[in-house]
C-alpha cells in the first residue's frame, strides 16, 4: 500500500477485518490497484452498500466496499465518504460486474450518484419514488400515529 | 440477426418479438419479471425487473431488537430459512463475543445441512420440471416433508422457522426429533439415488442441460457468484471451508466443483452437495450421540443478557421474568461495533454487514443476498440461446424472490 502512502487513512481492524478509507475521488484508483497488484489480488467484490451518518457534516454518506482475495482468503473493507448535497462517486461497475446492481441498490436507497454507471435507475423501489428511503431522516412509521405510544420502551 | 420477415419500408414493427416472462409466470417460480427480446426462438436480450416483493427489511431492522430481526431473515431465502436464522444469530454472537458450546454447533450443523438439502432438492427437481420431468419433483417433495417435520419438532414451525436463539436453541432436541432425523437419514439416500438414476445419465436431460447457460470461472467471479453456481464454474470457494463457523472445521467433507458452469454442472454440483450434506449430518449426529452426562443436555450458551430464559422460570422466578421482559422489549443494548459475518447459505455467501451504535437496534444492517448478486448475470447467460433454455437456466440458478428483494 506504499503507492498511496498518506492518502489512505482511517486504518482500523474492527472484528478482524482491515478497514481503511480514502478520498472519494480516488476510489477507482484504489480499487484498480487492489485488483491488479499481484500480491494483493482483491478480485472478488463481496458486497457494496452505503451508510448514512446525518451528523457527520460534509461526509454524510459512506460507501462501503467489501473485497475478498479468494486465493489468500483475506477480506478487506474500504470506505469512502461523500457529502449528501453532491453524492457523486465513480462507479466500480466496469471493474466488477457484480457492482452494477449493488450500485443501483445503493442509489435506490441512499441516492448515491454513481458517475459513469451504465444504467443507474431504481431497482427495488418504484421508479416514481422521489426520496431515498434508507436515509435516516425518514422514519419507519408515521410519527403522527397515536395508537402506538412506545415511549416507555425506548422505541423511536 | 437474420431476417425472418420482410417488412415494408417505413414500417414501425420490429423484426424481434418482445415477451414478458413474469412477474407471475409459472416458469419464473417467483415474483420477478424478464422482458425478453426474441428473434424467432432465440433470445437477443433479457432485461430483469426485480423488487415486486421488496419489504424494506433493512429499514425495519434499524428499528428492531435482534430477536425481532430473526423472523425477517426467515423471509429471505424461504426454502432454507434456518440457514438464514442461524446466520443472523452467528453474526450477533460474533458481535457479542459469545462462544457457543460444541453440542450447539453440531446440532446447528445438522439443521443447516438439512436446510441445504431441502433447498437443493427443490432446485434440482424444479430443473427437472422445467425440462419436462415432473415426477421427480413430486417424488422428492415427500422428503422435504420429513425435513419440515424435524423443524416442527424443534421449533414448532415449518417454512418460516424463526428457529434458535442467540447462543443456541430455544429447547433441547426431543427424542422424537432424533427419531425423525434417523428416519430421514434412512429413507432419504435411497430416494436421492433413485432421483440421480433418473436424471444424471439421462440422455434427454443431458441434451437439455449440457452447454445451456454456461459461464466461465472468470466471469462468474467478476459477477460475484458464490455457492453452487460459482462452484459449478470451477471455483472451489465455500464459506464453510474458507471462514469456518459453527465448528465446520471438525468435519470431513469435500466440496464438489464443476467445470463449465452450465445447467448440467449446476445440477451435478447441487446433487453432490446433497450427498456431502448427508455425510456431514451423519458425522454430526455421531458427535452429538457421543456427549455424555451434563454435556449431553447442553443446548445453549450461558448468556443471560441475550438468551431468553426458560418459559417455566419466567412464570415462577422474578429474575427470569425481568430478563425475559428486557430481552423481549429490547432493553439490552448491543455493543458498539462493525462486523461483516457470512455463512454458506444454500445459494452462496449469505452475509450480514452489521453496524451498531450502542442502541437496542442495529444502526445499519445490510444483507448480502447471493441471489440478488448473481441474477444480474442472467442476461449474459441466456443471450443467444433458446427461450426454453432461458427458462431452465433460470431454474438452475435457483432464484428465490425473497432473497432477491429483501
Amino acid at each position: 500500500m506504499e503507492k498511496f502512502g498518506e492518502q489512505l487513512t482511517g486504518w482500523e481492524e474492527p472484528y478482524g477485518m482491515l478497514t481503511f478509507t480514502s478520498d472519494k475521488n480516488m476510489n477507482l484508483k484504489v480499487l484498480q490497484f487492489l485488483y491488479d497488484d499481484a500480491e494483493l489480488g482483491f478480485r472478488f467484490m463481496t458486497d457494496l452498500c452505503a451508510v448514512h451518518y446525518p451528523n457527520e457534516e460534509g461526509k454524510e454518506l459512506a460507501v462501503v466496499y467489501h473485497l475478498h482475495n479468494l486465493k489468500e482468503n483475506v477480506r478487506i473493507r474500504y470506505k469512502i465518504f461523500t457529502a449528501i448535497e453532491k453524492p457523486d462517486v465513480y462507479t466500480a461497475s466496469a471493474l466488477f460486474s457484480a457492482a452494477n446492481w449493488m450500485e443501483r441498490e445503493t442509489y435506490d436507497f441512499f441516492g448515491v450518484n454513481f458517475l459513469g454507471h451504465p444504467n443507474l435507475k431504481r431497482i427495488l423501489n418504484i421508479d416514481e419514488m422521489d426520496y431515498f428511503p434508507l436515509r435516516k431522516e425518514y422514519p419507519l412509521e408515521d410519527q403522527k400515529r397515536t395508537d402506538k405510544d412506545d415511549e416507555m420502551f425506548g422505541r423511536d | 440477426m437474420s431476417e425472418h420477415v420482410t417488412l415494408p419500408e417505413g414500417n414501425v414493427e420490429k423484426h424481434t418479438t418482445t415477451i414478458n416472462l413474469g412477474p407471475t409466470h409459472p416458469a419464473t417460480h417467483g415474483v420477478f419479471q424478464n422482458i425478453i427480446e426474441l428473434d424467432g426462438e432465440t433470445v437477443v436480450s433479457a432485461e430483469q425487473t426485480v423488487g415486486y416483493i421488496h419489504r424494506a427489511f433493512e429499514k425495519i431492522a434499524e428499528h428492531r431488537a435482534p430477536y425481532q430481526i430473526t423472523p425477517l431473515t426467515d423471509r429471505l431465502n424461504y426454502c432454507s430459512a434456518p440457514l438464514n436464522n442461524f446466520g443472523w444469530h452467528i453474526t450477533c454472537e460474533r458481535l457479542l463475543g459469545i462462544k457457543t458450546p460444541k453440542r450447539v454447533d453440531y446440532l446447528r450443523i445438522i439443521i443447516m445441512e438439512l436446510s441445504r438439502i431441502s433447498d437443493h432438492l427443490i432446485c434440482n427437481s424444479i430443473v427437472g420440471v422445467d425440462s419436462g420431468a415432473f415426477s421427480g419433483f413430486l417424488y422428492l417433495m415427500q422428503y422435504r416433508e420429513l425435513i419440515y417435520e424435524i423443524y416442527e419438532e424443534i421449533c414448532g414451525s415449518r417454512l418460516t422457522t424463526n428457529m434458535g436463539r442467540i447462543g443456541g436453541f430455544e429447547r433441547n432436541f426431543t427424542n422424537q426429533a432424533f427419531e425423525k432425523l434417523e428416519r430421514f437419514m434412512k429413507e432419504w439416500p435411497p430416494a436421492l439415488k433413485e432421483f440421480d438414476e433418473m436424471f444424471v445419465r439421462n440422455r434427454i436431460f443431458m441434451d437439455r442441460t449440457i452447454g445451456v447457460g454456461p459461464i466461465s470461472a472468470e466471469r462468474a467471479l467478476n459477477y460475484g457468484f458464490t455457492g453452487p453456481n460459482l462452484r459449478a464454474a470451477g471455483v472451489d470457494y465455500d464459506v464453510r471451508i474458507h471462514t469456518p463457523y459453527s465448528s465446520y472445521e471438525d468435519f470431513d467433507f469435500t466440496i464438489p466443483v464443476g467445470s463449465t458452469g452450465d445447467c448440467y454442472d449446476r445440477f451435478l454440483v447441487r446433487d453432490q452437495e446433497m450427498w456431502q450434506s448427508m455425510e456431514i449430518i451423519k458425522q454430526a449426529y455421531q458427535k452429538v450421540q457421543e456427549f455424555k452426562g451434563a454435556e449431553a443436555e447442553v443446548y445453549h450458551a450461558d448468556v443471560p443478557d441475550f438468551y431468553l430464559p426458560d418459559k417455566k422460570d419466567v412464570y415462577t422466578k422474578m429474575e427470569a421474568l425481568i430478563y425475559h421482559f428486557k430481552i423481549i422489549m429490547g432493553e439490552t443494548a448491543l455493543p458498539v461495533g462493525e462486523i461483516y459475518s457470512s455463512i454458506e447459505g444454500a445459494n452462496g455467501e449469505l452475509g450480514f454487514y452489521l453496524i451498531t451504535d450502542g442502541g437496542r437496534a442495529p444502526y445499519r444492517l445490510h444483507f448480502r443476498r447471493p441471489c440478488f448478486i448473481y441474477y444480474q448475470a442472467y442476461s449474459e447467460l441466456t443471450k443467444g440461446g433458446l427461450l426454453s433454455d432461458a427458462i431452465i437456466t433460470m431454474s438452475s440458478l435457483n432464484l428465490i424472490a425473497g432473497e432477491l428483494d429483501a
